[in-house]
């Protein structure tokens, strides 16, 4: 039987080696194909430089060319521990949202600094990037030592920065770790140049990681996708996000309100009466109540906020400022709705966390806002710290998701 | 405590999911078959998604050079699963005699991304579902799940959409249609492993014969068959935890010149 599948995000500021450190570890782990290196090799002296491990990743001709990372990739290798995906999110400022695509997907973070360079625009706007995503693991790795002549005490005081840094956003990282992904120094192998440093690998550490699967412990819920009919069956379809589904159990929707009872659990080739977090089914009810997408199935008692006034932090990254009350899109799970941004309590720049307006009208891009959004219709809501998947959502201008925004209804702390 | 959950078990209910938003949104839909093992795993996840009942075409563009193997196939599992199967042809360009003996480039883009593109004016399809993964290359390992495409079909890499949480990109109206890529996270031998344990029938150009087999099929004047002597899926799956050959290796499109994937991707290529 297979493993689960890890999969890791590295950011950090550009130029501080993000692409080099997955070649490096592509490399190092032997996950190459025949005639990968060779391949790499002769696009490299082409280009007129040398071997370029970035090219592993960096595809595109323009990437190639300007010797940056456009967009986010993912990659795969894996050690005697488990399968990686690796996901390569770009340094620069320009594509800070395909940095997000990428690491909205990742279960763990790799946080890069440059030795030499220290703490930089994007390692801090990354880091807090990923403290809003809800990503708890992250290894930090401090990068070119080779550059320094392995120097123990450069080390520490970039340490130290990142730590400090860090703190101030709650992210707690695993550990810290003295690299130079160029030579390979803590790589795979222990680097010779650094005995002062008593601690792990980048790969032990990478296996030291988590995969948290979806919650079975708590109460279900159930957003529905879409209602199909087969046969004479109307099949209500939906992904079980926590908890479980089971047949003969009483069940509540919401908005609605109404109580029912499931009739079956429905699945292709599989006959089955019960249905865990994480799973894509189909159910039908013994009323005939009829069920539409956005609608979200729940346990009385135990129901996620219903209401139409969400205290969100969200993160705005589209080049046209957002004005206070354009009106947008908001998507939560399947549940979709218009929406106003009624108030903007704080805009804050997102690389260095100062406030730079109270109570203001627009948010510009990057910005972090913690707002109050009032939609048209109630959303079923959760904090975001208790369940992510009813506590997380997007907004939509103009077909494109702008922003993305996480539920803070209750937990502001002093304001 | 261990989940009883195994990786394949995450990517097909991750796909399902996919299958079904972008069918939600679009319903004006339809699944490019290509009869190969990816598109054929696509099929049968979208299979799963609807209960057995896809409400929607499964679309061949059919170049005329594909193996004989192919053809039988596809006419045999259309009936058995009760497709309703689409076959694309651009008979332009085939009376004009545009064939594998023109360049590689014009042969791809005549028979291929044009005859698809007369498909999608011809039925008005929102959205494609395609079977891309993103270890097959370096290009590809760069889309995004939902993947616009502007009225000249192109492909603009660099300004692709954001995608985050499961909520992909909505149709705008300049955008000609989306592709969508259900299995884009799956690697071949998750592809392999499924399949096997799924008991999902294949082309047999995949099983070796005579001590070669395809890893990856297509057209048949394009593709070569690699050294293997794995003659069932149990064999595939051994030789693929261990290979270090690429997949598309035996692909002639790929191999033109370094950036011919992204080009013929940019015109609109699968």
């Amino acid at each position: 039987m297979s493993r689960q599948q890890l999969k890791f995000v590295i950011v950090g500021h550009v130029d501080h080696g993000k692409s080099t450190l997955i070649g490096r570890l592509l490399y190092d782990t032997n996950s190459l194909l025949d005639g990968k290196m060779a391949e790499i090799q002769k696009i490299s002296s082409g280009l007129g430089r040398e071997t370029e491990f970035a090219y592993l990743l960096d595809h595109l001709e323009e990437e190639r060319q300007q010797g940056i990372t456009i967009d986010t990739t993912q990659v795969f290798f894996k050690t005697d521990k488990r399968q990686y995906v690796i996901i390569d999110a770009p340094g620069h400022v320009e594509f800070v949202k395909n940095m997000i695509t990428g690491a909205s997907q990742a279960d763990a973070a790799v946080l890069i600094v440059d030795v030499v360079d220290g703490v930089k625009e994007q390692t801090k706007r990354h880091s807090y990037m990923l403290s809003m995503l809800g990503l708890r693991q992250v290894i930090v790795v401090i990068n070119k030592m080779d550059l320094t002549d392995y120097s123990a005490a450069r080390f520490d005081s970039v340490r130290q920065d990142v730590q400090q840094w860090l703190n101030s956003i709650n992210i707690e990282p695993i550990t810290y770790i003295p690299i130079a992904a160029v030579k390979g120094d803590n790589i795979a192998i222990k680097a010779e140049h650094m005995p002062w440093y008593l601690g792990p690998t980048f790969l032990e550490s990478l296996d030291s990681l988590k995969v948290t699967p979806p919650s079975e412990a708590k109460p279900v819920l159930l957003p529905i996708q879409d209602v199909y009919k087969v046969g004479d069956k109307r099949i209500n379809a939906g992904r079980v996000e926590t908890g479980f589904i089971e047949k003969n159990s009483l069940i509540k929707i919401l908005p609605s309100g109404q109580i029912t009872t499931v009739k079956s659990i429905e699945k292709f080739l599989k006959d089955t009466d019960k249905a865990v977090a994480g799973e894509c089914i189909g159910f039908t009810t013994s009323d005939s109540v009829f069920l539409e997408r956005g609608d979200i199935i729940c346990t009385a008692g135990k129901e996620p906020t219903l209401t139409d006034t969400i205290r969100a932090n969200i993160f705005w990254m589209s080049k046209q400022d957002f004005a206070k009350n354009q009106k947008l899109t908001i998507r939560c799970a399947t549940q979709e709705t218009s929406c106003r941004i009624e108030n903007i309590h704080k805009r804050v720049d997102s690389s260095t966390l100062d406030v730079i307006e109270q109570d203001g009208d627009i948010l510009k891009n990057l910005e972090v806002g913690q707002v109050t959004i009032k939609t048209k219709k109630p959303l079923a809501v959760k904090d975001f710290n208790d369940v992510q998947e009813l506590g997380r959502f997007v907004l939509v201008k103009d077909c494109n998701i702008c922003a993305g925004g996480i539920v803070t209804n209750g937990c502001y702390g002093n304001e | 405590m261990e989940r009883n959950f195994s990786h394949l078990d995450t990517l097909e209910n991750q796909s399902i999911f996919i299958i079904r938003e972008a069918y939600c949104q679009f319903r004006k839909v339809a699944l490019l078959w290509s009869i190969g093992k990816d598109s054929t795993c696509l099929l049968w996840l979208t299979r799963k998604a609807f209960f057995g009942a896809i409400p929607f075409p499964v679309v061949h563009i059919d170049t005329t050079y594909k193996f004989k193997e192919i053809y039988e196939f596809r006419d045999r599992y259309a009936r058995e699963w009760g497709l309703n199967l689409i076959v694309a042809k651009n008979e332009e360009a085939i009376a004009k005699g545009i064939g594998p003996a023109s360049s590689k480039f014009t042969c791809c883009t005549e028979l291929k991304t044009i005859a698809l593109k007369q498909a999608i004016a011809r039925y008005g399809f929102r959205a494609l579902y395609l079977a891309i993964r993103r270890d097959e290359h370096g290009i590809r390992a760069k889309e995004r799940v939902f993947s616009p495409r502007d009225e000249d079909f192109e492909w603009d890499y660099k300004n692709q959409p954001m995608e985050m949480w499961d909520q992909y990109k909505t149709k705008a109206a300049d955008e000609e249609h989306l592709r969508i890529h259900p299995i884009l996270g799956w690697r071949e031998i998750d592809v392999w492993e499924y399949i096997q344990r799924e008991n999902i029938p294949i082309v047999s150009l995949y099983l070796a014969k005579n001590k070669k087999r395809f890893r990856s099929i297509g057209c048949e004047t394009c593709c070569k068959p690699v050294d293997s002597e794995a003659d069932t899926i149990d064999k595939i799956v051994d030789e693929l935890r261990t290979s270090k050959v690429s997949e598309r290796s035996g692909r002639a499109q790929d191999k033109e010149s370094d950036y011919m994937m992204q080009k013929l991707r940019a015109l609109g290529y699968m």
